[in-house]
């Protein structure tokens, strides 16, 4: 059975979304003062560090960058099992930052769920933001994204896989029909 | 990759594949323990029995921690408070703790086999916390990711390790895992604490501890189990500390950067010398932080279940 794949956003598309993205968090913080980019294991992390280096060619500046891992966070362990744990490494404090969590892609909202409760172990936060490359729709729980590089109205059947080449780079986003 | 095995009994029936999940899991769950907050919920409202039929403090708080640590209910069974020493038969131990629906019990017992015992007769995962002379995974998988993390890999590894190598469920474990994962083991002992045959499992055996020694990566010393030997195994312990007891002497037969490795606790001045355990080349409480996040790996890994595809 073969699957028909759509190319949705290409190497540039990714390119002008992000660089807007990174304007709009600029602009709602008033700059980069306390602002930190956290990026979701795994494919939230690499386009955090995307978004990182478009604020620091905007405004000059480096902000901190962290990552984090929700498999120990996450609510189906009975239902999918032991996955493979990756590593949370957040060096810096969180308390009264203005967090801004990056993914890939925004379905259930169970990851960005799992991935609040990790920051709030960690530390208090002063606002947590949300950046996501795709918002596909169908939330299972009352969150949504403060910045979206671009909607896309899926089905539950359909995929969407974002594609990062060897070095980290996104080249395209696919839209997967089965 | 999946984690496919409902108990952990032993390293032998671990894969290398299986033994550097675990690793990489513990090493991702270290993290936690130097948190303010010490707790994530992964394992919230499940229930862990530590069912312990030989006296432990070490071990059994370390898993009471990892559970604890991942959010489990964590209960401590220990003989001396137990119904065995009213009589009960372990397969009706068993059955009672069946009918309280642990997910996953913790078990140490003085006989080889306990564990795989339980294992077959109830519905929860069994992790052994050692059985008799036989096995104490846990204590093997920690005292790798100890190694790996001061030598950056365990491939091509030369470990020596020295003591009561029959009594030693220390030495068994290790020595399955060790082999599994590409390193070399020599083992080293008095002849009536070495058991005959035991290069078949692959070990290379020396009688001198200095041979075993020189050229190591890593030295594992073992603990002289007083309370396990008959008088007949050692004359006495002031010679046995002399012929095989770790010294700043004939440590320098190791590696220059070679590490020491004890499970605990020690006998200073019998296996090992203070002047080593407190030496730089010791990882000795290394081992024991490392421990927590080994067994919260397991205990993880365990609680998914056999994977389904």
């Amino acid at each position: 059975m073969a699957n028909i794949e759509t190319v949705i956003l290409d190497r540039a598309g990714i390119g002008r979304a992000l660089t807007r993205i990174a304007h709009e968090i600029l602009e709602r913080n008033k700059g980069t003062s306390g602002v930190v980019l956290v990026g979701i294991r795994t494919g939230g992390d690499h386009l955090a560090s995307q978004l990182r280096a478009r604020i620091a060619e905007i405004e000059g500046e480096e902000v901190s960058l962290g990552a984090v891992d929700v498999t120990m966070y996450r609510d189906d362990l009975g239902t999918r099992g032991s996955l493979p744990m990756g590593k949370t490494e957040i060096p810096f404090p969180l308390d009264g930052r203005r967090v801004v969590l990056v993914d890939d892609v925004l379905y259930t909202g169970r990851t960005i769920r799992a991935a609040m409760d990790a920051l709030i172990d960690l530390g208090r936060p002063r606002s947590i933001q949300l950046a996501v490359l795709i918002d596909r729709g169908h939330r299972e729980l009352p969150i949504r994204a403060d910045y979206v590089g671009r909607n896309v109205p899926t089905s539950h059947e359909e995929q969407i896989h974002v594609q990062f080449d060897e070095d980290l780079q996104p080249i395209e986003v696919r839209l997967i029909k089965p | 990759m999946a984690f496919r095995h409902k108990h952990i009994l032993g390293t032998e029936f671990l894969s290398r594949e299986d033994i550097e999940l675990i690793l990489d899991t513990a090493e991702s769950f270290k993290e936690i323990n130097s948190r303010e907050i010490k707790k994530v919920p992964i394992l919230r409202g499940k229930t862990i029995i530590n069912l312990f039929f030989e006296a432990s403090t070490r071990t059994r708080t370390s898993f009471e921690i990892a559970g604890k640590r991942l959010s489990a209910d964590t209960v401590n069974i220990s003989a001396s408070s137990s119904s065995v020493v009213k009589g009960e038969t372990l397969e009706d131990t068993a059955k009672n703790l069946e009918a309280m629906k642990p997910d996953i019990v913790v078990m140490r017992h003085s006989a080889s086999g306990a564990p795989h015992y339980l294992a077959e007769r109830i519905q929860s995962s069994v992790i052994n916390a050692g059985d008799g002379a036989h096995e104490h995974p846990s204590q093997a998988l920690l005292d790798l990711l100890t190694i790996r993390e001061h030598k950056g890999t365990l491939e091509g590894l030369t470990v020596a390790i020295i003591g009561d190598i029959t009594h030693s469920r220390v030495a068994r474990s290790n020595l399955y895992a060790m082999q599994k994962m590409g390193m070399k083991v020599r083992l080293a002992g008095p002849g009536t604490m070495v058991p005959p045959g035991i290069e078949k499992l692959g070990a290379e055996v020396h009688t001198d501890m200095r041979e075993a020694i020189r050229g190591a990566d890593v030295v594992m010393m073992l603990r002289i189990q007083l309370e396990r030997q008959g008088k007949t195994m050692l004359p006495t312990l002031r010679e046995y500390a002399q012929f095989f007891g770790l010294n700043t002497e004939n440590l320098k037969l190791a590696k220059e950067d070679a590490i020491v490795l004890h499970p605990g606790p020690m006998n200073r001045g019998v296996e090992i010398s203070s002047y080593v355990a407190d030496g730089p080349q010791n990882v000795i409480l290394e081992q024991v932080e490392n421990g927590v996040a080994v067994r919260m790996a397991l205990l993880y890994l365990v609680a998914g279940g056999e994977a389904k595809e």
